[in-house]
């Protein structure tokens, strides 16, 4: 090593003094503890900017999603309403980069529990609603930022973007990932091994992802099924961004909306409560 | 030998006279426990623990893996509640008031804390706002415990290219930034090399020195528990003895001897016949405390009946101690399986992306 520890008071010590209780007042209000949000979201935004990898993994999958299969199935699916089956997918996408990078912001909480980054956070003085929502909100504007770069195959699938309904595509966005982060959140509490990681993609990810009417039309699908993607969320974000994008709607927007809001609003309680439980 | 429940401590020699020390209530313990017990179901890894620790002193937990140094920490930590009983950190209850104690101690963890994939600096920016540092003396507050662990020059490389010595260190800057009055090391210097070790050593010395901070810490390095001002002993749950270092070991009542004999069972007898002594066997060896060694070891080796092999006078060490009190040595049990894991895990961590 190239320094050793000081001998003797360095001259930083004469006024620095570790032991002296001058503390700031946290910015609270009840259990949001606005440094504590600001903290994660930071940390979560940095890592993500300075490892881009993430991104272009989600710029392929879209191309190979979207292009390659659904150049393959266009000619095996018929649309309703004359609507090209690429551009029918195209919201569906937008739902895949969220749920898969929401899932993964969940997940990055058991490398923070096995690199001992989480320990940090924990021992902090900070209401764990806040850990929570910290962890949330970043998971939803990385969510939300990969989502967006999605924008950039519009015209290849012949959606034309409307800024209003962008901007409007862009909040159903940030819901639906803050959501789903917490919903991973909620499990991510609970484990503590890395091969859960995988168990989370098979079980989790991908039916949420093929029940939610991204990648097929759900008016033919049996009756079963059909209940399975009634209750899950993601339908209701796909369909409320197929609406703004290609205008085709099934019900008003703003029932979509409420559904993806109550889902948000149960996911972030349960988060806290599976990160209270295991003091 | 010295058994619970424990006596208060002693007051401290005032520390040396700081230009900045800090206003402190100086008559409240900084930590206080009373019948600590924490079950896990039907085990009880911590049992009716007492202890106080006064403001300004080191304060040394010693004991063997498993023994319930790691647990205690993590109650006073309000990592983990109690099953029953009372701990106060600086006045603050435990369990009443958790964000009172996490305001008021620093903690440096056993295995690193640290964001690697981030900057030096950055990893202490995010520590001042989830510790609420008020935001116009961050930056002059990280600097300070920069330049304190000499890592200036380092402030703005990602954590991940630090040595060990130097991630340790800024674990330390970082559980000093929000003022803690307590500071927690569990086993702070655990495969670290010598060198890096003094250093570390030198640096809490000087904090408790300049500030009068409080320093709690677990180690099994023995040589190391000589540098704290009074040391507890833990073993199976139980605080089994809490004196300083010097009166530990005064209570085994003088040096050492090692004897290697032809006969060692029978020496063992001869040696309680003959002179009173209690003798362990140890390693092959036969150990046993006499008050003068240096006067008692030629009288033994001209009348002792069984040849002796070798010999060795040895002043008491505070691994004599824990020998006495426990019947076994303390050493590196080495990594359960659940460590080699992580570790292996840690290792394919900073390899891959």
């Amino acid at each position: 090593m190239a320094t050793s520890l000081s001998s003797g008071p360095s001259p930083a010590l004469q006024t620095a003094a570790p032991g002296e209780p001058v503390r700031g007042a946290p910015v609270r209000l009840g259990p949001i503890d606005l440094g504590a949000i600001a903290m994660l979201c930071q940390r979560d935004l940095t890592r993500f900017w300075r490892e881009r990898a993430q991104l272009y993994g989600s710029l392929a999958r879209t191309v190979v999603w979207l292009f390659l299969l659904g150049t393959g199935l266009r000619g095996a699916v018929t649309m309703p309403g004359g609507v090209s089956y690429l551009s029918f997918i195209f919201p569906g996408m937008l739902a895949m980069a969220i749920i898969f990078t929401s899932l993964q912001s969940a997940i990055s909480v058991i490398f923070d529990r096995e690199f001992g980054f989480l320990k940090e956070i924990m021992v902090a003085p900070i209401p764990r609603t806040s850990v929570v929502l910290g962890k949330a909100l970043a998971g939803g504007l990385i969510a939300t930022v990969q989502g967006c770069i999605i924008f950039i195959f519009a015209p290849f699938v012949g959606v034309s973007l409307k800024p209003l309904n962008v901007l409007a595509t862009i909040g159903v966005m940030l819901v639906l990932g803050i959501g789903l982060t917490g919903l991973g959140l909620t499990i991510a509490a609970r484990m503590t091994s890395f091969e859960g990681f995988g168990t989370v993609n098979n079980f989790i990810v991908l039916p949420l992802y093929f029940l939610s009417g991204a990648q097929f039309p759900v008016q033919n699908v049996p009756d079963w099924m059909r209940v399975v993607i009634r209750v899950n969320p993601l339908y209701y974000g796909v369909e409320v961004m197929r609406g703004l994008l290609i205008g085709l709607w099934n019900r008003s927007g703003w029932i979509d909306f409420a559904v993806l809001a109550v889902f948000t609003v149960v996911t972030l309680s349960a988060a806290t409560w599976s990160f209270t439980r295991q003091e | 030998m010295v058994t619970t429940p424990v006596s208060p401590p002693k007051p401290l020699p005032p520390p040396s006279i700081s230009r900045t020390e800090p206003q402190r209530d100086r008559t409240q313990p900084a930590i206080e426990v009373e019948h600590l017990v924490r079950k896990f179901d039907t085990f009880t890894a911590v049992d009716d623990v007492s202890f106080s620790v006064a403001p300004g002193e080191v304060f040394g937990f010693l004991g063997p893996n498993g023994a319930g140094k790691s647990t205690t920490i993590k109650m006073l930590c309000t990592l983990l509640k109690p099953t029953s009983g009372t701990a106060r950190i600086d006045g603050h209850d435990v369990v009443r008031d958790p964000a009172g104690v996490r305001n008021a101690i620093g903690i440096i963890f056993q295995d690193y804390s640290l964001d690697d994939r981030i900057t030096a600096v950055e990893n202490l920016r995010f520590h001042c706002m989830i510790y609420h540092v008020p935001r116009g003396v961050r930056a002059e507050r990280i600097a300070q415990v920069l330049a304190m662990v000499n890592l200036t020059d380092r402030a703005n490389d990602r954590v991940r290219t630090f040595s060990g010595g130097m991630k340790r260190r800024l674990e330390i800057a970082r559980g000093l930034l929000h003022h803690p009055s307590v500071l927690f090391l569990d086993e702070p210097t655990v495969g670290l090399d010598p060198q890096t070790r003094q250093n570390i050593w030198e640096h809490i010395n000087e904090l408790r020195r300049e500030h009068g901070i409080t320093v709690f810490m677990t180690t099994h390095y023995m040589d190391e528990a000589e540098y704290c001002d009074r040391i507890a002993i833990m073993d199976h749950a139980r605080l089994i003895a809490l004196d300083t270092p010097f009166q530990l070991k005064a209570s085994l009542g003088g040096d050492r001897i090692r004897l290697r004999t032809e006969d060692n069972e029978a020496a063992v007898d001869i040696l309680g016949s003959r002179y009173g002594l209690e003798a362990l066997i140890e390693d092959g060896r036969i150990v046993f405390a006499v008050t003068r060694g240096d006067e008692f070891a030629p009288d033994l080796l001209r009348t002792f009946p069984i040849p002796v092999q070798s010999i060795e006078i040895a002043h008491p060490t505070l691994n004599d101690v824990f020998l006495q009190m426990t019947g076994r040595e303390i050493r590196d049990e080495g990594a359960d399986k659940h460590d080699k894991l992580r570790a292996q895990m840690q290792r394919r961590g900073k390899r891959g992306a």
